[in-house]
C-alpha cells in the first residue's frame, strides 16, 4: 500500500510523539547542566532549537562553562558528534538519486539518534517527509525541555536538581550498555573507557581545561585502537544505528 | 568569546556532520578503519563522559554510584532511554533522602 506525501508527514508525527516525551525528560535535565553552565533559558533553548544533540550540547555547555577556545570547540564536537557522520552515509544509502540538494540539506537537521533510529527503520528508500515529520513533533519536545529544565531548575530543592543531574547520564548508559550484551569488544571498550576517564580524572595536573581534551584523548585513543584490533563486519555498522 | 557564539559554532559544525554526507557522499564508506572507528566513537566518548561524572554530579557520591549501577542493570535488561534515565534519578532521588 503506497501512502502519498501528507500520509507519509503523519505517519512520521506520529512516531515522533514517543521521541518527544523522552527528549522532554532527559532534555530537562540538560537545562540544569546548561543553568549549572551559567548560561540563560534564550541560550539553552535557543543552542536545543538549533543543534538537538544531547551529548554534543551537554559538552557544549561544559565547554562554555570552561570558556574554551574555538579550536577545542571545533575539535570536542566533531569528536562528540562523529556518529552522525556515519547516520548520514547510512540515510543517503536509503535515498533515491532523485531526491533534490534542498530535500539532503534539511534531511541533515533532522539526524538525531532516534529519528535516525526509526528513518534507518522505514521499510523501503526513505522519504525525507516521514523524517520531517517525526523531527517537528520531537525537536519542540526537545527546545521545551530544555527552557523548563533552566527555568526550573533555579526553584527545585537542591535534592530534586542533583537527582534529575543524573537523568542525562542515565540516558548515555541507555545508549552505550545494550549492545554490550552481544558484542564482547563493546563491552571491553566500555569498561576500558571508563577506568581510564575516571584514572586520568584523579590524576594530580586535572583541571577544566583538561576535562574536554580528557574526552577527544581516550576517544581518538580508545576507539582508534578498537578500529585496528577488532574492526567491525557490515552487520556490525548496521547495528550501530 | 560570548555565549551565543559558542552556541552558533556548535550548531554550524553539527549541523555540517549531519549534513555532509547526505549530501556528497553517494556512496559507503569503503576504509574499514574509518567504519570501525565511528563506530567505536560514541561508546567511547559517551563512557567517558558518563563516568566518573555521573557519580560527581550528585550531592552524594555514594547515591550517583547506586544510581549508575542501576541504570546499568535496566539497560542490561533492555529497558528503554526514558525508563533507565527516569530509574536513576529516583534513584539518587530516594537515596538522598536517607544518606547525607
Amino acid at each position: 500500500m503506497r501512502m502519498n506525501r501528507r500520509q507519509v508527514f503523519l505517519r512520521g508525527m506520529k512516531d515522533g510523539v514517543p521521541i518527544a516525551l523522552g527528549y522532554f525528560a532527559v532534555a530537562f535535565t540538560l537545562g540544569i547542566h546548561a543553568r549549572n553552565a551559567g548560561l540563560s533559558v534564550f541560550e539553552a533553548t535557543l543552542s536545543s532549537l538549533l543543534t538537538n544533540a544531547s551529548a554534543g550540547e551537554y559538552a557544549a555547555f561544559s565547554l562554555i562553562r570552561q570558556a574554551a577556545g574555538v579550536i577545542e570547540v571545533i575539535i570536542m564536537t566533531v569528536v562528540i558528534n562523529a556518529r552522525y557522520l556515519l547516520m548520514s552515509c547510512a540515510l543517503s544509502q536509503k535515498l533515491t538519486p532523485d531526491v533534490p540538494l534542498w530535500q539532503r540539506m534539511l534531511l541533515g537537521q533532522c539526524v538525531t539518534d532516534e529519528i535516525f533510529g526509526i528513518s534507518a527503520a522505514y521499510p523501503g528508500n526513505l522519504d525525507p517527509v516521514y523524517s520531517y515529520g517525526a523531527f517537528s513533533v520531537a525537536s519542540p519536545g526537545w527546545a521545551l525541555g530544555t527552557a523548563l529544565g533552566v527555568m526550573l531548575g533555579n526553584v527545585l530543592p537542591g535534592n530534586a536538581v542533583s537527582a534529575l543531574s543524573v537523568g542525562l547520564y542515565g540516558m548515555f548508559i541507555a545508549v552505550i550498555i545494550p549492545p554490550t550484551r552481544t558484542n564482547k569488544v563493546l563491552t571491553g571498550v566500555v569498561i576500558l573507557s571508563m577506568a581510564l576517564s575516571c584514572l586520568m580524572a584523579a590524576a594530580p595536573l586535572f583541571d577544566f581545561i583538561s576535562e574536554g581534551m580528557r574526552t577527544i584523548l581516550l576517544t581518538v585513543l580508545i576507539a582508534g585502537g578498537a578500529a585496528a584490533l577488532f574492526p567491525v563486519k557490515d552487520e556490525q555498522k548496521e547495528a550501530a544505528a | 568569546m560570548s555565549h551565543i557564539s559558542y552556541i552558533l559554532l556548535v550548531a554550524l559544525v553539527t549541523y555540517l556532520l549531519r549534513a555532509l554526507p547526505l549530501t556528497l557522499i553517494r556512496k559507503p564508506i569503503r576504509s574499514r578503519f574509518i567504519r570501525s572507528f565511528l563506530y567505536y566513537v560514541p561508546y567511547v566518548t559517551l563512557a567517558v563522559m558518563t563516568f566518573p561524572a555521573m557519580v560527581q554530579a550528585t550531592n552524594v557520591p555514594l547515591a550517583g554510584g547506586i544510581a549508575m549501577a542501576a541504570a546499568i542493570i535496566l539497560a542490561l535488561m533492555g529497558q528503554k532511554l526514558l525508563t533507565v534515565s527516569v530509574a536513576a534519578c529516583a534513584v539518587v532521588f530516594v537515596l538522598e533522602l536517607f544518606i547525607k
